[in-house]
């Protein structure tokens, strides 16, 4: 059906005593390429397109998903949420309003998406492990490529309207190199609001060349020491560590309990908000959806709150939670429009989107030179933390030694842990703008039914003192 | 409206699209399908509730070596599918044109036929939400009910046709008090029954007092510790991660790497295996290939098998066993041991007693270690006695150590977990561990 038929639909529905009636059509399609050693791996398109109907009855929402788009497709649906709706109004979490379904309108202006062939993607890919293999002592290369098309056209019962559209892209590249018994692994990638233009194979080229002699490098690297000193942690660690210890914890559905039996909650208690000192004076976290290029920038969540920049940490203060409208009225705490859906087939919940560390004064060299005995981490390769977002342990692929300033030597299977409040008042420098890189991830997962969502992250170079650091076996 | 995402319209639809290939060209078709009811709840109230019907058509295209695949909506318009099918194959044409050929490719063949349906028994729409929560109406329940039919099969043009679904159900809760002490259960199957439910709820209300006492802070070190079957299911997650993979042996990038080049050993009390006759998923993988009841893969801690599919199988020169595109576990059993319930506590002595794990990960992948945190009831246990709940702990250990020489023993009992995953869809498959206790296990944290 198209949106007129689709309007027209849900406003022939019988009211029936909702207060709100959405729905939400998303069509998706998503190009999977992956290539091993040059040769393909696998190469798949997946083509998915569904509707959600959301109900609000007796204070209680409720969702139907379904991929038939007939009008009686949608009118069972809409019969099933709500049926949901009603017997969960006996068993209520909240009594939830309309306020929490903003008005919302957009003119619809559909998408032309640019097309490429699998086979062109492929060349990409197969030219990157060529240019790994050419290296000395590489013994295996991969490629891999996601790029997704993606359309939400989202409808109230009243005049509510708004389409939009976006393309994003997932790409990852892997060398390994053996010495001798030491294999080691060297990847580049990233997740981003793009298209098929992205991959421009002298970028590919350069990067692949790039890894290609790092793996090697570290194939010969000592093991990283195990003691307690300064790290300098670069963008591409950095995005993990912002996940991972403030975004999750910062989520008001796992404050509020919403999470407790899968993702878990979190040491931050709701009367924290306004009050609590979370890092150092250099600590500065947005919750940003302009941001060109950073795959969870978008202009309105999936519960229709437009989207706009704010403060989530002001100078090591926290101030606003990582909250949707919904979990906003239930806790009474500041949120953002983080409301957002995985796909057509599951309820919105609350997600981190874009949660960018601002960018400080510090210029690398004079940060590195700072540095009386430390490790400069990039890459990460491994993470674990607990279900309150305290301990945690990270991995990095690749690290350099600084001793007295200087940058010495390469150091392989290089770890740290801390506990995420004094690991973020240890944050002594936060480096400036030109130190800035944007990264995403396609798989931050949450929530029950389980969600995976694109989010971004957007982060200098920071360094932290005295932190626990280890290597391998 | 009935659901038309039934057998014969799946087949019916095979056939339609089949006889469209030209002559060099072969088709497979996947099906994964569910229509279920989802209950999210928090402090035994409803959270979310969600209705969902959903079905992916799969179509794996061949032709001059060459290889890719579509997938599309299920839709319930049957005419509007076969269109969408048509497309994609077109699609498919021009796509596999495009790239080059596959040296490694797996061939289309009719590896058999398999059809099973296993029936069950839902809890009544009308009941639903009574059902679930009523029990802990007076308790901090939390989690996730999910209920409903689920559909893997699959048919080519060579002739295979291979259907497996299954109606079931699992209530993935937990159980918290006033200071947030919590305790996990689950409650699964094919036959709902009330009664067994409420006493799931009973026993874990009975685990939470044992939680009321203060807690105990453990400084990081090595503990003799006890492992109950959650928490072993957890540390089994990781093999399908850089674990029991050919492909990922074959590229260095396995923690049974040491084990399979003889430069590690296991403990002879330890025998993981892939039990298809548990029931839990279909036997056949994403070609339709068939796999035999068992696949030993760690047999008295010998290394036998690791998971091989056909793609891998002819890159490598290797033997296929049917593993999946992924090569991880779909229905793994690890042995039992003697250790009877009874005596956990007296053989464990002086340590830690782990109910559940929460987010491993490797810490060095190939050399075996992994990190994790404990999670839900766990205690510090004196001279076989439970003393008292503990703070999480971190740990970080070789599992050539804890499956090695450290390994006490395994107990005489296990448990099955059905799996709980909802990734895009409702999961099958699941494990079957028994408890365990450890010898100097490490926390660093």
């Amino acid at each position: 059906m198209n949106h007129e038929q689709l309007k027209k639909t849900l406003r022939s529905l019988p009211s029936k005593g909702a207060d709100w009636i959405g729905l939400k059509k998303i069509t998706s399609k998503i190009k999977f390429h992956s290539v091993k050693n040059g040769l393909p791996l696998s190469n798949k398109i997946y083509q998915d397109e569904g509707v959600q109907i959301e109900v609000l009855k007796n204070g209680q929402f409720a969702y139907s998903s379904t991929q038939d788009t007939s009008p009686n497709g949608i009118k069972l649906a809409y019969e099933k949420a709500l049926f949901l709706a009603e017997s969960s109004s006996k068993y209520p979490i909240f009594p939830f309003t309309r306020e929490t379904r903003p008005q919302f309108k957009n003119q619809p202006s559909p998408h032309d998406f640019n097309q490429t062939t699998s086979g062109e993607i492929h060349d990409v890919l197969s030219l990157s492990c060529d240019s790994i293999k050419k290296e000395k002592g590489l013994i295996h290369s991969e490629g891999y490529a996601a790029l997704k098309e993606t359309e939400t056209y989202h409808i109230g019962l009243g005049d509510e309207e708004f389409y939009s559209s976006k393309n994003t892209i997932d790409f990852s590249l892997k060398a390994i190199a053996q010495e001798g018994t030491e294999v080691q692994t060297r990847t580049w990638g990233n997740t981003l609001q793009a298209g098929p233009e992205y991959f421009q194979k002298e970028l590919f080229k350069k990067e692949a060349t790039r890894i290609a002699k790092e793996a090697r490098e570290l194939s010969f690297a000592e093991q990283c020491p195990s003691e307690k000193m300064d790290l300098l942690l670069m963008p591409d660690q950095m995005i993990l560590q912002i996940h991972e210890s403030i975004g999750h914890p910062l989520e008001l559905d796992r404050i509020l309990g919403d999470e407790r039996n899968y993702a878990g909650q979190s040491f931050v208690k709701l009367s924290d908000f306004g009050n609590y000192q979370y890092g150092s004076k250099a600590l500065n976290v947005t919750f940003d959806p302009t941001v060109e290029k950073e795959v969870a920038s978008y202009k309105m969540d999936d519960t229709g709150h437009m989207a706009t920049k704010e403060f989530i940490i002001k100078e090591g203060k926290l101030l606003r939670g990582l909250g949707s409208l919904e979990s906003q009225l239930r806790s009474n705490v500041p949120g953002v429009a983080c409301g957002r859906v995985s796909s057509w087939n599951r309820p919105p919940i609350d997600r981190m989107a874009n949660l960018n560390l601002e960018p400080g004064e510090g210029n690398f060299e004079e940060m590195v030179s700072s540095m009386e005995r430390g490790v400069i981490m990039a890459t990460n390769k491994s993470w674990s933390i607990d279900d309150y977002r305290n301990k945690f342990q990270f991995g990095c692929e690749y690290a350099k030694l600084v001793e007295n300033g200087r940058i010495t030597k390469t150091l392989r299977n290089p770890n740290y842990r801390g506990i995420s409040t004094p690991f973020w008042h240890s944050l002594k420098e936060v480096g400036s703008l030109p130190t800035r890189e944007i990264f995403g991830t396609a798989y931050c997962g949450k929530g029950e039914p389980n969600q995976a969502i694109e989010v971004g992250h957007a982060s200098s170079v920071c360094l932290f003192n005295g932190i626990e650091v280890f290597g391998g076996v | 409206m009935e659901n038309k995402l039934t057998k014969n319209i799946f087949f019916s639809l095979g056939l339609k699209i089949f006889s469209s290939l030209k002559d060099h060209e072969e088709l497979t078709l996947s099906l994964v399908g569910e229509e279920t009811n989802y209950l999210r709840f928090n402090k035994a109230k409803v959270r979310q509730s969600l209705h969902l019907i959903q079905g992916n058509i799969n179509l794996n295209f061949t032709s001059q070596e060459k290889t890719c695949s579509w997938s599309i909506p299920f839709q319930q318009d049957l005419e509007q599918t076969l269109e969408k099918m048509t497309t994609a194959l077109g699609h498919l044409r021009t796509e596999a044109a495009s790239l080059p050929k596959d040296p490694f490719l797996v061939k289309t063949q009719n590896n058999g036929p398999y059809e099973k349906d296993h029936e069950g028994t839902l809890p009544p729409d009308d009941e639903l939400v009574h059902s679930i929560l009523y029990p802990g109406k007076d308790l901090d329940l939390v989690g996730i009910y999910s209920g409903g039919r689920n559909i893997r099969a699959n048919m080519n043009s060579k002739g295979q046709k291979q259907w497996f679904s299954t109606t079931n159900f699992l209530v993935d809760f937990s159980l918290y008090d006033a200071v947030q002490n919590a305790v996990k259960g689950y409650y699964g199957g094919q036959l709902w029954d009330q009664e067994s439910y409420n006493q799931k709820i009973s026993q874990a209300k009975e685990q939470l007092e044992l939680m009321k006492r203060p807690r105990k802070k453990v400084s990081r070190g090595s503990y003799r510790t006890y492992f109950a079957p959650a928490a072993v299911s957890e540390i089994l997650t990781m093999m399908s991660w850089g674990g029991v993979s050919a492909a990922s042996f074959k590229k260095s990038e396995s923690a049974l790497g040491p084990l399979a080049n003889n430069k590690k050993s296991l403990s002879p009390k330890f025998s993981l295996l892939e039990d298809f006759k548990l029931g839990l998923c279909p036997p056949f993988n994403e070609y339709g290939e068939l796999s035999n009841d068992t696949i030993p893969l760690i047999e008295n801690g010998q290394l036998k098998n690791l998971l091989t599919n056909s793609k891998t199988a002819k890159e490598y020169d290797l033997k296929s066993n049917g593993a999946n595109q992924s090569e991880g576990l779909r229905s793994p059993l690890i042995k039992t041991g003697g250790l009877k319930k009874e005596n956990i506590l007296k053989t464990l002595g002086t340590g830690l007693y782990l109910s559940n794990l929460h987010y491993l990960n490797w810490s060095d992948m190939r050399g075996g270690r992994m990190t994790g945190m404990t999670r839900f009831a766990c205690f510090w246990v004196e001279d076989g006695k439970i003393v008292a709940p503990i703070e999480d702990l971190r740990f970080d250990e070789s599992l050539y150590n804890f499956w090695g020489e450290q390994l006490v023993g395994l107990t005489n009992f296990s448990e099955t977990f059905p799996e709980p995953g909802t990734y895009s869809q409702r999961g099958v498959g699941g494990v079957n561990v028994p408890g365990m206790i450890v010898e100097n296990f490490s926390f660093t944290l």
